[in-house]
Parts: structure tokens; sequence; C-alpha cells
């Protein structure tokens, strides 16, 4: 369902869709001392709208365990993570970019996921099925969905 | 870099501050209600931790954590949906079954003779050289000394039975062994507690020992105990066996999980049963 959606999506950008040869692959993601990514992830930038949406649904869920005041008229954040109202002041675009990607980078015990991490899990599943999947698995975002959520949180300033 | 890095830890000191909270318990936290069954059963929903536990000084029944509509049901046998299967494994126990033409009461007389025995469980048992779970014994009742086919770990007449073998015990403290014999399959249960499974890299521990109280999405995080067992499950309309709860908690994570009735869960139910030493037996009960 996940992947039809975002093939859906890509048809409708048309011209300006990544082309496959402008996505890094979750193997080859250029991060920095810190964990930071300078560059997009797809080659394109992101969109904020889409970003919004996969805050809430599908496998970004990021409201699961952070509250967000621009996402009020969503229901149930969770508190498991810091707010992240005015993330975009503390971090830069690239941090974010990180973050996303993998945030165990930064935050080496945190409970964040690794959205775009493909290797190294224990008994990795085939999604929510419970039964074995494979690995390398699918990273749980595309490399558009990340930067389309960074998009989003690139909005989120206090001032 | 750096700077955004320092910036974000000073604002985080902040808000914590600002808002007078230790950032381990930012949620709900546990409530403050009583339980008190029939108005008859009282019911220890929170104690201190066994001494076993490294980073949890108090422990607390899930019911604490459930919202009061939830919890008024388990406070009468008659608003409590699970009772009716502990009616149906009463009809169970008196059932002449199997070769040797015997029901449980031939041998054990009433349900009321296994009280205490959910308190202890799993425990070691010598004459197998394993731990053994109330389904265990169970089966080998029924396969050993009655002639009969053993039930599955997870059908409804197992469970309806082990809803019985919790409620003669209604009450009394959970007090597992983790010593002696039992010891090495306690230990493989507390790795199992700790290791990060599946894709979204989750033990036990990060929702239920780091983040009791909180919420994750809609769902207000208990300890994970099991003293509850087997507890009804609103979204189920039925009752769920420990097991059936571990690997929905497994699968969750975007794991492959254990199959119910494995060694891992048995290993696992020892060390969570463990964990819940000092509260009291609550099963059957009720949660969302
Ligand atoms: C399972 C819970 C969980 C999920 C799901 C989750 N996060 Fe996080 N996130 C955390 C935690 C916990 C932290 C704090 C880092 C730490 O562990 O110290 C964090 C930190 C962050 C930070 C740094 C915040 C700051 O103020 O410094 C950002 C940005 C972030 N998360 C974004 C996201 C986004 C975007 C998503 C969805 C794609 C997401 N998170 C999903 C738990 C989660
Ligand atoms: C032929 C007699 C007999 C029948 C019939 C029988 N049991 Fe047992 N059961 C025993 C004996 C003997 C033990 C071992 C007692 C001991 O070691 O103290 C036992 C042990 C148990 C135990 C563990 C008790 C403990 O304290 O460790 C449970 C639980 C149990 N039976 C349940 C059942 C159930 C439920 C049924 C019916 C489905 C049943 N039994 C039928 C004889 C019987
Ligand atoms: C992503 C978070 C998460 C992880 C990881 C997780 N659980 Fe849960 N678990 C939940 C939620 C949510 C509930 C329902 C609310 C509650 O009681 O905490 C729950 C409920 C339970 C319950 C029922 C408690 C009761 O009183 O009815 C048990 C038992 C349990 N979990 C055990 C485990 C065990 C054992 C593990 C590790 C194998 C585990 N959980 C891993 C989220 C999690």
């Amino acid at each position: 369902m996940k992947r039809t959606l975002t093939a859906f999506s890509v048809l409708l950008v048309g011209a300006s869709a990544a082309s496959a040869a402008d996505v890094i692959a979750p193997a080859d993601v250029p991060y920095g001392e810190y964990g930071e990514v300078a560059v997009s992830l797809s080659g394109q930038p992101g969109d904020m709208e889409k970003g919004k949406v996969l805050m809430n649904r599908g496998a970004g869920n990021c409201i699961a365990c952070h509250q967000v005041t621009a996402l009020e008229d969503l229901p149930f954040h969770g508190d498991i993570g810091p707010s992240l109202d005015g993330v975009a002041d503390r971090w830069e675009e690239a941090d974010l970019r990180g973050l996303v990607a993998n945030a165990k980078n930064y935050f080496p015990d945190t409970m964040m996921p690794g959205f775009y991490k493909y290797t190294g899990f224990i008994r990795v599943g085939d999604a929510y099925t419970g039964k074995a999947g494979i690995d390398p698995a699918e990273p749980l975002l595309t490399a558009q969905d990340i930067e389309d959520v960074v998009a989003f949180l690139m909005t989120l300033k206090d001032g | 870099m750096t700077t955004t890095k320092a910036f974000k830890l000073v604002s985080g000191i902040a808000l914590t501050a600002a808002l007078g909270m230790s950032p381990a318990l930012a949620g709900p936290g546990p409530d403050e209600d009583q339980l008190v069954i029939n108005e008859d059963i009282e019911i220890v929903t929170e104690a201190a931790a066994p001494a076993h536990m490294e980073y949890v000084d108090t422990i607390y029944s899930g019911w604490r954590f459930r919202e009061d509509d939830t919890q008024v049901m388990q406070m009468d046998d008659f608003d409590n949906p699970a009772m009716i299967y502990v009616d149906k494994a009463i009809d169970a126990w008196n059932t002449v079954e199997g070769a040797e033409e015997k029901s449980c009461a031939s041998c054990h007389g009433d349900p009321e003779s296994l009280r205490g025995l959910r308190a202890e469980l799993p425990k070691w048992n010598a004459d197998k050289g394993e731990v053994y779970t109330a389904e265990m014994y169970v089966n080998d009742c029924r396969t050993e000394r009655m002639g009969a086919e053993a039930w599955g770990w997870n059908g409804q007449d197992m469970r309806n039975m082990t809803a019985l073998i919790s409620s003669v015990s209604r009450g009394l403290p959970v007090n597992v062994a983790i010593d002696g014999p039992a010891q090495e399959t306690w230990e493989k249960g507390k790795e199992i507690y700790y290791t990060r499974f599946g894709q979204l890299e989750l033990s036990c521990a990060n929702c239920h020992e780091d983040n009791y109280g909180n919420m994750i999405r809609a769902d207000h995080l208990s300890q994970g105990q099991i003293n509850g067992f087997p507890t009804y499950r609103l979204k189920d309309a039925n009752i769920v066996s420990m097991h059936n709860r571990f690997r929905g908690c497994i699968r969750d994570t975007r794991a492959e999980t254990f199959s119910v009735g494995s060694p891992e869960f048995v290993a696992l139910e020892l060390y969570v049963a463990s964990r819940g030493n000092g509260l009291s037996v609550e099963g059957p009960s009720v949660r969302n």
C-alpha cells in the first residue's frame, strides 16, 4: 500500500520527479561527524505538505512519540520524545535530516527508530506481520519521504 | 553544529524545569485509585520493586494506568466480562474426559485446591527438569493422567482454565522464585526483556521500564506486568494469554516474534512475572 502511494505521488510531480540515479541508497548516505547529512537524499527538495501527512501516518508516525503544536488538530500526540516545537531553531537542516535518517548517530541509546537505517537489526520482521523479514530491510521511509519530513520540520520555528 | 547541539540541551533543561517535571516521568503516570474486588478482595497494585530490579523503585499493576470506566469493570465479578470464561472453566473442571474417565475434580476436588499456585508460576518442575507454566501443568494432567488430548496453549479452553486458576489466587502476593534451578531460565528471560528487537529496535524495557506513565500515541504505557493475566481485552472481547500479549508487543516493533508456548516466551514469562513479585494476583483482569 505504502509503495503504491509513493509511486503514485512520484507520477503526480511528473517532470520534477527524482530520477533513481539521484537517490542516495541507505548504504551510501554521507553521514558527517555528528550524523548530519548535508545533501538531499533524493536529490530533490522536500514537500512540507507531504511531510506533514507522514508525521501522522504510515511508517512516519512521529507524533506517536512527539508533541507538535502545529499538528494539534490531530489526536493523540505521545510524550516519549521531546516536543518538536521550535526544532528548526535548535537544529540545522543537515542535522534534522541526519536525525530522521538515523537518530542513533546523535543519541546512541535513543528510542527513536532509524528511518533510513536498513541493516543491523535483531530478528527483523516482515513489516507488522510478526513473521521473519529480510535483512537488509527496506527502510521505514523513502529518501523522498525523509526530505518531505525534513521540509516540514524546517517550518517548526518558535520566532 | 556544536552550537545547535548545546542549545538543544540547554533548551531541553529549561523546558523540563519550567514544567516542573522529571524527564523520566513526563506523562500522566499511574493514578491513585485503589482496587478492591467484590468489596472483599484487596488487591495490592503498588509495591516496592523486588531487589533484583535495578532501574525501578516502585512496581504498579497495569490496572493503575487504565481509565476509570475500564477499572470499575474489574471491581465486581458481575461486571467483569472475564468471569463468564471462569464459569466455563468450572464446567470443564467437572467434566469427565479421556480414556481414564476422569475430570479435574476427580483428583483435585474444588478448583480452590489450586489456591496459591498462580502466585508462584512459572516455577521449576523437578520431575520434568524445566520451568513450568500453568498451561504445561494442565496439559500434563490431560495427557498423562486423564488420557485426554492436550489443549492448544492459546486455545479458548486453555485460556478459560488459566483464568480459573488465577481467580482462586486473587489477592495473594506474586512470589515467583528466580534462584536455584530456575535461575538459568530467568536469566534468559531477562536478556530477552532488554533486547531491542525488530526494525524499530525496541525492547520491552524501552516502553515498560523507561516510559511507563507516558503516552505512546493513544496508549498510556504501563509497566507491562502480568499479575492480571489472563486479561479480558475490550478490543478483543475475549480473554488473552500472556504469550499472546508478548507476541503482539514484539510484532509491533516490526520484528519476527517468538511463538506462543516457546521456550523463549516461557523464560520471558518467568522474568516478567518476577518483576511483579509483591503485587497481588489480579487475573482475570480487564484492560482496553
Ligand atoms: C518511538 C518513539 C519515537 C518516534 C516514533 C520518533 N521519535 Fe523522534 N525522538 C524520540 C526521542 C526519545 C528523542 C530524544 C532523543 C533522545 O533519545 O535523547 C527524539 C528526538 C527527535 C528529534 C530531536 C529533537 C530535539 O528537540 O532535539 C527530532 C527532530 C525528531 N526526534 C524527529 C522525529 C521525526 C521527524 C519522527 C518521525 C519520522 C520521529 N522523531 C519519530 C523518539 C521518537
Ligand atoms: C488422575 C488425577 C488427576 C487428574 C484427572 C487431573 N490432575 Fe492435575 N494433578 C494431579 C497430580 C497427581 C498432580 C501433581 C500434584 C503435585 O505434584 O503436587 C497434578 C498437578 C496439577 C497442577 C499443578 C499443581 C501444582 O501445585 O503444581 C495443575 C495446575 C493441575 N494439576 C491442573 C489440572 C487440571 C486443570 C485438570 C483437568 C483438566 C487436572 N489437573 C486433572 C492429578 C490429576
Ligand atoms: C513500543 C512500545 C512497546 C514495547 C516495545 C513493548 N510493549 Fe508491551 N505494551 C505496549 C502498550 C502500548 C501496551 C498497552 C498499554 C499498557 O498496558 O502498557 C502494552 C501492554 C503490555 C502488557 C499488558 C499489561 C497489562 O497490565 O495488561 C504486557 C504484559 C506487555 N505489554 C509486555 C511486554 C513485553 C514482555 C515486551 C517485550 C517483549 C513488551 N511488552 C514490549 C507497548 C509496548
